[in-house]
């Protein structure tokens, strides 16, 4: 990744509401960039997806911290969201569109699809009782 | 986030969402949408995307529940104007195969 022109860090807990606060700082974070509205969109899905991954599955059923980080270099923005909760067993298994452990939640099992398919890459590293991280990237292709 | 309920007429249903749809909203949204389901006993539900500002996989599983609902009563469940960003989020589960009715 080229050097970073602007880095930021926040982390809050596990609160649903808390979902809605991630969407609204990614957003701010790249306005900046002047990116397109579907460009802004695609970022603030694939947070909340991530976002609410770490409240549903990761935290369930207690209270714990989420980290993001963000990065933005001339084109692109980095974003890492990180839990210390249950982890994944079988990350391949998670990320395989449709498949949910709560379905009788009304969990769609897209939450991975959508980060994959809203941004140009997407890293998912896991321990079992350690936490999960995920690393996604998007070009911010037009400016202003 | 609110949900507006009207009379569609041909026992349909109208629920109008303005706002968020997200993990946190999504709970109360289905609430109210079900509760007018048990109350009106409708043929059919027609969801009106007009008013939604941003949509995440949970309008997906919010969707999902409500189809589930009416096909156990023997009714159908429609969306209409979804915006772009939403029906690409629908696109990834095959739901957008229920907009306007199809």
């Amino acid at each position: 990744m080229k050097k970073p022109q602007n880095e930021m860090k926040m982390s809050f807990l596990s609160l649903s509401e808390n979902e809605r606060l991630a969407r609204v700082a990614i957003g701010g974070f790249v306005s900046s960039k002047n990116p397109r509205i579907d460009e802004l969109t695609d970022l603030k899905t694939a947070v909340s997806e991530a976002v609410t991954n770490c409240i549903v599955h990761a935290y369930r059923d207690t209270v714990g911290v989420i980290e993001m980080t963000a990065r933005l270099t001339d084109d692109c923005v980095y974003i890492k969201i990180r839990d210390r909760g249950c982890g994944i067993e079988d990350v391949k298994k998670a990320m395989e569109p449709l498949y949910t452990t709560l379905p009788d939640e009304e969990r769609s099992g897209l939450g991975f699809s959508v980060m994959e398919s809203f941004t140009d890459s997407i890293a998912v590293k896991s321990r079992l009782g350690y936490g999960t991280t995920v690393v996604m990237t998007k070009k911010l292709r037009s400016k202003i | 986030m609110a949900v507006y309920i009207a009379d569609g007429g041909e026992g349909t249903i109208v629920a109008k969402i303005t706002g968020e749809i997200d993990h946190h909203t999504a709970r109360w949204l289905r609430m109210d949408i079900d509760t007018a389901i048990q109350d009106r006993n409708p043929k059919k539900l027609l969801i009106d995307f007009s008013g939604v500002s941003f949509m995440d996989s949970s309008g997906v599983g919010l969707v999902m529940g409500r189809y589930k609902n009416m096909k156990e009563r023997g009714g159908k469940v429609a969306l209409t104007n979804m915006p772009d960003y939403i029906e690409k989020v629908m696109n990834l589960a095959g739901m957008d195969r229920l907009l306007n009715g199809r």
